[in-house]
């Protein structure tokens, strides 16, 4: 193995590692340390409220084209009743909180990197230690419990606006019977489907506010340390959720199928 | 009150601090000098935790810091209130905000008393009636007051100041140094500025340290120091600088 490879796995070895330890902290301070309900509503504002419109387009949209081009592939072999199904189920479990994940890491994760890394190289994270106040209390907890807490609602927004404009799409654009095409959805989507969509995006919820928190308050001085820290937030929190997906998929599944 | 002994402290292959001791009693001021980028701020930021020494220790009333995680020093700190060289303002709270940060944080006061208390802190800084300006509304001189005022605010035992008048102009940097006595004086808390301001050092020092070569290479007085002939501190003092003549 050469030497560039070695460091670039040491550097990853060593990210990881501090991660770990800012999770650590956090849970700590979840424990202990005291909670102040004006940033939670503050943040739960930011993350939720403002990022709705970004979140009901995603959804709208990613529902209309995964309606359209089921129908266009289940109209061959004379399905094409089954599609919102497939829409349905799609939204629920994969698509919703994943694109849902990736619009909120895109708006909100670059927001909070550069968000701290500018309180970092301007020391003003440094001015709060000196006044006895951790870091990790203030910037980073209400943070990651409001994202925790607005993923799921977000989620369930793009899933219920793309299911809509999908029905919408199928019956008024593609003139599918709109009695057996809602008839096939409720048959072959579950509730299991839905929670199962609801405990990822809670998990990329804190994946995401994770990994921002930890960009921006470790991120390199001046402009440039904020520019990077803010695009490599986005990028490792996305990158982070699509591969905890996949994982998450195959484990959630699994546990449906051994439970229910 | 404050005791640090043999510090030593590198970034990289560059050893900023290479052996530093001093003793600060409580009550005293005192000022470190020496040249830009020989490592005051950075011994300012050993006094208080932000970094950690490569060796040798920190003690805080007794208490060696060094050992302490951040949790562990947040009590340690409460004893400081520190002036950053840029003022360091929350630039998303207003100037009410940022001095009553440590009161609201604690919870101990009500929102009546903790106006009560910023406007007090505002009004030893002479700056009554800015509590709902933001930081960006402000000149230079007035963010440096009103770091002051948030770092007294809580009255702590100690107070740092780094680098308090660079970047301001006589004037501001005068009223700054009679905040800095002025604060001493009514609080009666423990001063330590770093600074290559001599006339401000000069003003507000009791005692001085000069650091030279990551070494304490001179302490005393205002006077002693102004007066002394070795031949470091005699060019420092009077900005003399030894750029070769011919050099251009």
């Amino acid at each position: 193995m050469n030497e560039q490879a070695r460091q670039w796995i040491n550097a990853a070895l060593e990210g990881l590692g501090q991660m770990a330890l800012l999770v650590r902290e956090v849970l700590y301070s979840l424990w202990r340390g005291r909670k102040s309900g004006r940033d939670l509503i503050y943040q739960i504002y930011f993350i939720g409220v403002k990022s709705q419109s970004v979140v009901l387009v995603t959804g709208a949209f990613t529902g209309m084209v995964l309606c359209a081009q089921t129908y266009f592939q289940f109209h061959k072999v004379l399905m094409d009743t089954a599609s919102m199904a497939v829409v349905a189920v799609g939204m629920c479990s994969e698509l919703g909180p994943v694109l849902t994940a990736l619009m909120v890491a895109g708006r909100v994760g670059a927001s909070m990197a550069a968000e701290l890394g500018t309180m970092r190289v301007t020391e003003q994270v440094d001015a709060m230690r000196t006044l006895a106040t951790h870091p990790v209390d203030y910037l980073v907890v209400p943070r990651l419990l409001a994202t925790i807490f607005a993923m799921p609602l977000l989620t369930g927004e793009a899933i219920a606006l793309g299911i809509a404009a999908g029905m919408v799409v199928g019956v008024e654009l593609l003139g599918i019977d709109r009695t057996y095409l809602w008839a096939n959805m409720v048959r072959y989507t579950s509730v299991t489907d839905l929670a199962i969509g609801l405990v990822k995006c809670v998990i990329f919820g804190g994946i995401i506010a994770i990994v921002a928190c930890y960009k921006g308050l470790n991120c390199g001085e001046g402009a440039e340390g904020v520019g990077r820290a803010t695009t490599e937030a986005v990028v490792h929190a996305s990158i982070s959720v699509l591969m905890v997906n996949f994982f998450l998929t195959l484990f959630l599944t699994r546990l449906v199928e051994v439970f229910l | 009150m404050i005791e640090v002994h043999e510090l030593y402290k590198s970034f990289g292959s560059n050893r900023v601090l290479d052996g530093v001791s001093f003793r600060i009693e409580k009550g005293e001021s005192v000022v470190i000098i020496g040249r830009s980028g020989g490592g005051k701020s950075v011994l300012l930021k050993l006094l208080i935790g932000l970094i950690t020494p490569d060796q040798g220790s920190v003690r805080i009333a007794g208490e060696d810091i060094g050992k302490m995680d951040e949790r562990q020093l947040m009590p340690v700190r409460r004893k400081f209130g520190m002036l950053f060289q840029s003022a360091a303002l929350f630039d998303s709270m207003t100037v009410a905000g940022n001095v009553g940060f440590v009161l609201d944080r604690e919870g101990r006061f009500s929102e009546a008393e903790i106006a009560r208390r910023v406007a007090e802190a505002l009004e030893m800084v002479d700056l009554s009636g800015t509590e709902q300006k933001k930081p960006a509304e402000l000149s230079g001189g007035m963010r440096k007051r009103v770091g002051l005022a948030r770092a007294i605010v809580y009255q702590p035992e100690i107070v740092l100041y780094d680098e308090p008048t660079t970047g301001l102009d006589p004037i501001v940097a005068d009223s700054i140094d009679h905040l800095i006595l002025r604060v001493c004086g009514r609080l009666k808390v423990t001063s330590v500025a770093v600074t290559h301001d001599m006339r401000s050092a000069r003003r507000v020092a009791q005692r001085i340290l000069m650091l030279h070569e990551g070494r304490i290479y001179f302490q005393g007085t205002p006077d002693e120091l102004f007066q002394s002939a070795d031949p470091i501190v005699h060019r420092f003092v009077h900005g003399i600088s030894d750029t070769r003549k011919d050099f251009f």
